[in-house]
């Protein structure tokens, strides 16, 4: 694997594995492959294997015992030429609400770039966005593929509260916040649906490798799902996804 | 027989912790867990309990509270003063307690979080298979008046009073062990020595996600593409403030991360409170 730069422990119960820094799709396939393969290898030790955007890191449940004697036999693992690449990707189709009461920072994204508030709907709907994996809060997904026209800076002074569901722009970041949290994000929309739900198995629907694409809903059919939600009657869109 | 204890006052901070939550990283869900997992151990080791039996972490100020019935209890960790119905009683041995005796805590005199152990550990809810409490996951984050805990009420035992260990001196110690971080490499030669020989000082911000440093470090070090991070890892900021995540904290950062601690290094760093010294004693590569 030509993108792995190096393997080193982080601390006495976990290995990372780095690749070359970059935000990139067929990186995050070989990544995610790799990720596949690993698991089915070490499954007897009940590791966990958790990815970034150019990283894979392999979390023990206790110290372990020859760190450096583990590194190399990682290192002769994944020296092996062909590691299949993973299929079983899904699309999810997202609803968000784009309306006045969801979108704070809309006038201040339209003045900043120019663009109409359907111009900026249309921008952000668009892209079929690659979710690269979760972090920061429960449910967070980081996404790849925001249109650069979109980009802006996050605010200087993060809100306290920005409200669960909340979709916004960071820098060249979207996303979406999976509850109620202190964010710097520039806030677009909001969506009903449950990013994160402790009670199913398992607690988040989309993962590493799945893509997303962004639905504007009314404020209507936004207030008929988020009850769908409550009630626990609410299933989100999916389909394969083939590349 | 299931038996209660009730909470008749919080403490300053106090939670049901166990060895935290593994597995379940991938969905951004904190390890989480007790701070301090040389006390907890000992704790329940002492009682003969599994080792994943759910304890209740206190800090600085600990709780008062009142059990239902006969109970086998063992506290560890910092010196928080603990007492049985009013007398004094020791950190590191096997209490017996009465049905209505009353636990609380005093005055600090070593460490931060001290930790009570029960036979048969608490029974409060599982989450992710994992009791530790944590906002959002677990129905209850922090001990609040009136709460009710429940456990398993034992037996005394014939001649098991006056079992105690001497734990070691990592409660006092101010040497913190770490390993390098993956982005220790891009200091400069005198930064890496400076973290190495300089006293740094616990500041403010002190609790279960991170602890923040009062001294800074300064850098030129650019942040990193979000990488993983764990209980133990030393961030970075532009600013120079250094903040070593514990076991709340986020599973992903952008800072750099120059430093993970060793899991004594984090039992070490679990006891320290705003105004604590610490020195940063750096494994390489050979040990």
């Amino acid at each position: 694997m030509e993108d792995l730069v190096d393997i080193v422990p982080m601390g006495e119960k976990a290995i990372l594995l780095n690749f070359q820094p970059r935000i990139n799709e067929e990186l995050l396939e070989k990544i995610l492959s790799l990720k596949s393969f690993l698991l089915d290898k070490l499954l007897k030790e009940e590791v966990e294997i958790i990815n970034t955007y150019s990283s894979l890191l392999i979390k023990y449940p206790s110290p372990i015992k020859d760190i450096y004697g583990q590194i190399s036999s990682l290192k002769k693992l994944v020296k092996v030429a062909n590691i299949p690449l993973k299929t079983g990707k899904k699309i999810f189709h997202v609803p968000v609400c784009y309306d006045e009461q969801f979108a704070l920072d809309m006038e201040l994204l339209s003045n900043y770039n120019g663009l109409s508030r359907e111009e900026i709907i249309s921008l952000h709907t668009a892209p079929l966005y690659t979710v690269y994996f979760t972090g920061f809060l429960p449910g967070f997904l980081y996404l790849g593929g925001l249109n650069k026209t979109l980009q802006i800076s996050r605010k200087e002074q993060p809100r306290l509260k920005v409200k669960k569901g909340a979709v916004g722009i960071g820098e060249n970041q979207t996303g979406i916040y999976p509850k109620a949290s202190p964010g710097g994000w520039q806030i677009i929309g909001n969506s009903p649906v449950q990013f994160f739900n402790k009670n199913a198995v398992p607690p988040c629907p989309i993962s590493a490798g799945d893509k997303i694409k962004f639905h504007p809903i009314s404020n209507k059919e936004y207030e008929e799902i988020f009850r769908s939600v409550e009630e626990n009657t609410f299933t989100i869109k999916w389909e394969d996804y083939d590349s | 027989m299931t038996a209660e204890v009730e909470v008749l006052n919080p403490g300053i901070f106090s939670s049901v912790q166990d060895l935290g939550r593994f597995g379940f990283m991938a969905y951004g869900v904190s390890e989480s867990g007790v701070m301090d997992s040389y006390a907890a151990q000992l704790a329940n080791l002492l009682l003969k309990n599994p080792k994943d039996a759910a304890v209740l972490e206190v800090t600085l100020l600990g709780p008062k509270l009142q059990f239902s019935d006969f109970a086998t209890i063992a506290i560890t960790g910092g010196d928080l003063s603990p007492q049985i119905n009013g007398k004094q009683v020791e950190n590191n041995h096997i209490l017996q307690l009465e049905a209505g005796d009353i636990l609380s805590f005093g005055k600090r005199n070593i460490g931060c979080r001290a930790y009570l152990a029960i036979a048969g550990g608490f029974l409060t809810e599982k989450v992710f298979n994992s009791r530790s409490w944590y906002d959002g996951i677990t129905s209850y984050c922090k001990l609040e008046k009136g709460m009710k805990l429940p456990y398993i009420n034992s037996e005394q035992k014939e001649g098991s009073g006056h079992s105690s260990v001497k734990p070691g001196e990592y409660l006092t110690t101010s040497s913190i062990e770490a390993f390098p971080g993956p982005e220790f490499f891009l200091l400069e030669e005198q930064q890496k020595r400076q973290l190495q020989i300089q006293p740094f000082h616990i500041g403010k911000n002190n609790n279960r996600m991170g602890i923040q440093l009062a001294d800074p470090l300064n850098n030129s070090l650019k942040p990193i593409l979000t990488g993983p991070v764990l209980p133990g890892t030393v961030q970075l900021t532009p600013s120079g403030t250094l903040i070593v995540l514990m076991k709340d904290g986020q599973t992903t950062g952008g800072y750099p991360r120059i430093l993970q601690l060793t899991e004594a290094g984090i039992n070490s760093m679990a006891q320290k409170v705003m105004g604590d010294k610490i020195q940063f004693f750096l494994y390489d590569k050979e040990m």
